[in-house]
């Protein structure tokens, strides 16, 4: 019972980073209909300027919002440059290009940083608070990182409901055609929501590395198992990709403690198998049309 | 048509041959302090030896490992420095296979067709070398002093090309036993091995049992597995979960460095304050302070992470620096890799490049593949970097046979705990402290003829 | 003679491709040595797989990131029999290997009918990360991480003692190679490629014409996976070892790009694609030896190149190698008509359109 308890807070905790990730792939699905295979790339390439900024004696924070700046950077900048031309294209253009972008980062971090496995810092512990003796299992990285990640989605909620700019992205994103013609600058509206997905990224980043160590692949399962909770939740919904992050995490803690910590990614698998061929739109997708 | 086929192909081989030799002739004539070498196997010329090694410089095994190559090819620097073995300079080619199994088959393949090296050398790890140990050894390329401690390099009837260097696990693991059995008798011991089916954690695992056996000990009999891969950091903190929830108070871990990291950190994170006992390729204090504190952050390492884990050393301590093999090994790299560390995988791939030398002087003045393997058959070298003499000979292919035990205290300094103690990879075979002095390096800092 | 080649796609293909067969037992024979037969054989490997992933993405419209997994199942097919019985000859293993992938193919097949888009994308590389656990926990049949030792087949007596072994796995696997693309460019001329075809560019109009498009789509899934299956196979004896560390993510997501890099569709394409993943990074990798970089840029240079090259070809040529050849040619073509007919050819399709 002890160790489901453990296994339980380990898998939230997990799942609240896929679920970042699952919410930053969501976000760019709706904006552009492009799933953003480099978005992990894109995260450990942020955290790596975090670690530099850290290493030069500057706070965690510091790093932590140069790593969330630079996010928005690369994300709007991504967009601009290389994305657009392939918007109109057929989707395996896009498939293709963001493939690209995540081989090259993946060559180039190392060029720059080195290819050596790093630790990374926390910035509150990460020891299980005890409480009379007693394990809470739980420690306090793991309840910033909970915390951190569900306030981001509120964030993100209140920018796009109450918000101008976010009724813009919202119209820019759902029919570009009439948002052209009420005078919004659709462009600009996917940029800066590229930009924004990537800093959520860059969140993730941030939050895995010290769990998964800092190399240049480290965060390719960590975008995997993060597509598969958006997948599962449905990829419209930003509920659903959370619901179904989180779900990935714990099934991936459960099936890693009580199975086998190798067939983790397996668990994955079966439970994404199993939703699709329920609801082949995922669970939180209602009334749209297949996408082909 | 066949026949054409081959009788066109061998006209085409005698004509590269013969071009060879031309070459050759024009090399030697080249270099007048050496007319008598000639290019007398594949990858040695008048004035060369190539050779080559997989490597994991990038990837689950790097942190550490990575520069065991690089410091062997500084002591070859140095070597070639002072004019070579025989006249001739060594070219050491490492090619990183990421700790991969598959990419060691294919660059070994590289190695062995392209640069065609003479000899494989140190080539790192042991599921990544058993899946070119039967290509090598079908292909008669020597293969010396494997990096790993797997007991499979000890079998002369099949792989007899291939020779170990460092203690093998299993004897490695009895001698940890035997420590564990004397000292922790009352605790319950449990295991952490990269595996399942990894005989780096099997072989490791059936040392340390059967130097438990007969004792009453309380064993936990289900080691915790990891699989060196990213999903599989992710997994070690069920597994070491796991273990705490067994009640297990000593951990014998049979890990990589960044595994062994991941473990301690991750049973600190638990607040489980288990015992380690760590195999020495895992427990290199510097390399997993180096890991926990993410190199140069300029953070102390927590207190009780790593001090207090127990290990054992065949090499003489990193930090006695009044140890002429240390003082030797320091200044070459100080000159020669001023980038490193001073760490324990330096002081292992000077060590083992040291064995190398000393081979190739062995095996005469144009030596050959057979005549280099004959050369460590038949070694019997006195002086060598190990605390305990090269157990090589026609019959048996292990290197050195003993360890010494050690502990590592809170900054990262090790302490000898007993005599160095000797025995070898059988369930029965007594472990018996060793008598032999300690060597020294030659002056030179060159293997003598 | 001219009149009957010119009718039968079958006769033509049949002596195209075995000038083909010729010129490679040639080439492999006299001229490559036993290093460039070791790359050209992991070329014709590549090239069956991205050949099968041609008929499934290009031709059949449906996106596969896990034809990574595919081989390995025809990997160890091989290797796990050949572990029961070492004797069992390499053409028998062969044809199982295709066997079983290709009923594991129909079995994704029909799990990925019901799936479109991002959905199909997502659950296949779910699958590539998935699988390789099987074989890494179930060590007593498939050797857990350390994988299975698979001998290499030695060369018969006949040809000599200085035939070398990767000179007679280049043979075989060119060989394979040839019948694959033989088998596969008639089928995609064929009714059933049009069937492809017509489920890719419209299901609904392909329903309206009476096609099954789910049976389509399964069969393109079998046929696709049992290239995959055979390319496996071939793997195995290559690398000497199965193990799952041969079928990372990274081998799933090379294929599809070689697909794409060489030319969505064209079975040409294939070929060329999976030359650049072979020798992209041994030529950039020699370039970046020879410049003296720091062994942690030069050990990254083929990565990077290869990975500029995959984002400039989907800007610059979004249709591939193969579609900027034929682009090239037509252009030509059109230089040299333009005096008799001014009627330019209709833009492509699938050209950039800003």
């Amino acid at each position: 019972m002890h160790l489901f308890l453990i296994y339980t807070v380990d898998g939230i905790t997990n799942g609240m980073v896929y679920a970042a990730v699952a919410l930053a792939l969501v976000m760019i699905w709706r904006a552009t209909r492009i799933i953003n295979y480099a978005q992990g790339a894109m995260a450990m390439f942020t955290t790596y300027i975090a670690l530099i900024v850290i290493r030069h004696g500057a706070p965690y924070w510091l790093g932590f919002v140069v790593a969330l700046a630079t996010g928005l950077v690369i994300g709007a900048v991504t967009e601009r440059v290389l994305v657009r031309p392939v918007e109109s294209r057929p989707p395996l253009n896009a498939v293709i290009l963001s493939l690209g972008v995540l081989i090259l980062l993946e060559a180039i971090a190392p060029m720059l940083f080195g290819g050596q496995t790093q630790s990374f810092p926390v910035p509150v512990s990460n020891t299980d608070l005890l409480v009379g003796g007693t394990s809470l299992d739980i420690s306090p990285f793991a309840l910033f990182t909970i915390g951190a990640v569900l306030i981001a989605m509120l964030l993100l909620f209140l920018v796009f409901q109450r918000t101008t700019l976010g009724l813009r992205m919202r119209a820019a994103a759902f029919n570009p055609e009439i948002a052209r013609i009420l005078g919004i600058r659709v462009g600009r509206m996917l940029t800066l929501g590229w930009g924004l997905a990537a800093l959520l990224g860059a969140l993730a980043g941030m939050l895995a590395a010290p769990s998964v160590y800092l190399y240049p692949s480290n965060m390719d399962e960590v975008l995997v198992f993060g597509f598969t909770g958006a997948i599962i939740g449905g990829l419209e919904s930003p509920v659903g990709a959370v619901a179904g992050a989180v779900g990935v995490g714990l099934a991936l803690s459960y099936v890693s403690g009580y199975v086998g910590s190798d067939l983790a990614p397996l668990g994955g698998f079966a439970i994404l198998i199993v939703v699709l061929m329920l609801r082949p739109q995922g669970l939180f997708s209602f009334g749209r049309q297949r996408q082909v | 048509m066949r026949p054409e086929i081959s009788r066109s192909r061998t006209l085409a081989v005698a004509a590269a041959g013969g071009a060879a030799a031309l070459l050759t002739a024009a090399c030697g004539s080249s270099t007048p302090t050496s007319t008598s070498n000639t290019a007398s196997a594949p990858g040695i010329t008048a004035t060369q030896v190539t050779i080559g090694s997989t490597q994991p410089l990038t990837g689950p095994a790097a942190p550490g490992y990575s520069e065991i190559a690089p410091a062997a090819n500084a002591y070859f620097k140095y070597v070639n420095a002072h004019g070579g073995v025989n006249g001739r300079k060594i070219n050491y080619t490492y090619l990183d296979d990421q700790y991969n199994p598959t990419s060691t088959a294919t660059q070994t393949h590289k190695l062995v067709l392209q640069d065609q090296v003479f000899a494989m050398f140190q080539a790192l790890g042991t599921p990544t070398h058993l899946s070119v140990v039967s290509y090598l050894n079908s292909n008669h390329v020597p293969d010396l002093f494997v990096a790993s401690g797997c007991n499979c390099w000890n079998n002369t009837s099949q792989y007899p090309e291939t020779f170990g260097w460092q203690p093998n696990y299993t004897i490695e693991g009895k001698i940890l036993g035997q420590y564990i059995a004397q000292n922790f008798a009352s605790k319950k011991v449990g295991f952490f091995l990269q595996g399942p089916n990894d005989e780096f954690g099997t072989d490791g695992f059936t040392g340390v049992t059967d130097a438990l056996q007969g004792k009453s000990l309380n064993v936990d009999a289900t080691p915790a597995y990891y699989t060196p891969t990213a999903a599989g950091a992710m997994a070690v903190g069920a597994a070491i979960a796991g273990l705490q929830a067994q009640g297990v108070q000593v951990i014998v871990s049979f890990s990589v460095p960044l595994f062994t990291a991941i473990a301690e950190a991750s049973a600190a994170g638990l607040n489980y304050h288990a015992q380690f006992v760590v195999s020495n390729v895992g427990s290199d204090p510097p390399t997993l302070a180096g890991i926990l504190t993410g190199g140069a952050l300029g953070k102390k390492l927590p207190a009780g992470l790593i001090g207090g884990t127990i290990s054992d050393t065949y090499l003489p301590l990193l930090t006695t620096s009044a140890n002429p093999w240390v003082t030797l090994f320091k200044s070459i790299e100080a000159t020669y890799a001023p980038s490193l560390p001073w760490d324990g995988n330096v002081e292992y791939g000077m060590s083992e490049a040291f064995t190398f030398v000393q081979a190739l002087k062995a095996a005469g003045q144009n030596p050959t593949r057979a005549s280099i393997v004959a050369a460590v058959e038949s070694s019997h070298w006195a002086d060598g970097p190990g605390l305990t003499p090269y157990a090589y000979s026609s019959s048996d292919h292990n290197g050195f046979t003993g360890v010494q035990m050690v502990t590592v205290d809170a900054t990262g300094n090790l302490t000898t705990l007993g005599p160095v103690e000797t025995t070898d990879d059988t369930a029965s075979g007594a472990i018996n402290t060793f008598s032999g002095a300690a060597s020294t390096p030659p002056a030179s800092g060159i293997p003598s003829d | 003679m001219s009149t009957a080649l010119r009718g039968s796609t079958l006769l033509r293909h049949g002596l195209f491709f075995l000038a083909l067969a010729l010129v490679l037992l040639l080439l492999t024979s006299f001229v490559f040595d036993a290093y460039t037969n070791y790359n050209v054989t992991e070329v014709a490997i590549y090239a069956i797989s991205a050949a099968g992933l041609t008929v499934l993405t290009g031709i059949n419209g449906q996106v596969s990131l896990g034809h990574g997994a595919l081989m390995m199942i025809g990997a160890y097919t091989t290797s796990v029999l050949l572990t029961w019985h070492p004797d069992l000859p390499m053409i028998l293993m062969l044809l199982v290997s295709i066997a079983t992938t290709g009923i594991a193919g129909a079995i994704v097949g029909i799990a990925g009918a019901r799936l479109r888009g991002p959905y199909l994308a997502g659950a296949t590389l779910a699958l590539a990360v998935a699988l390789p656990q099987v074989p890494s926990h179930f060590a007593s049949v498939f050797g857990g991480n350390q994988g299975l030792t698979v001998v290499s087949p030695a060369p018969p007596a006949f040809l000599g003692a200085n035939f070398s072994p990767e000179q007679w796995l280049a043979w075989i696997t060119l060989a394979a190679a040839v019948i694959t693309f033989f088998v596969l460019a008639n089928l995609v001329r064929g009714a059933t490629g049009r069937r492809f075809r017509m489920v890719r560019d419209n299901e609904v109009a392909a329903r309206l014409a009476g096609i099954d498009v789910a049976r389509t789509q399964v069969l393109a899934y079998m046929i696709s996976a049992a290239c995959a299956g055979l390319a496996g196979s071939l793997f195995a004896y290559w690398v000497t070892l199965t193990s799952p560390s041969g079928f990372t993510l990274t081998l799933s997501l090379s294929l599809l790009t070689a697909v794409v890099i060489g030319g969505l569709g064209s079975l040409t394409g294939a070929v060329l694609g999976s030359f650049v993943l072979v020798y992209l990074p041994v030529k950039t990798g020699d370039l970046a030896t020879t410049l003296n970089l720091p062994s942690n840029i030069a050990n990254n240079v083929p990565t990077a190149i290869y990975g500029i090259v995959l984002i400039v070809a989907i800007l610059v040529f979004p249709r591939g190698i193969a579609g900027g050849i034929a682009s090239i040619v037509r252009g030509a073509g059109r230089i040299v008509r333009s005096s008799r007919s001014p009627a330019a050819l209709p833009a492509s399709p699938e050209s950039p359109s800003q």
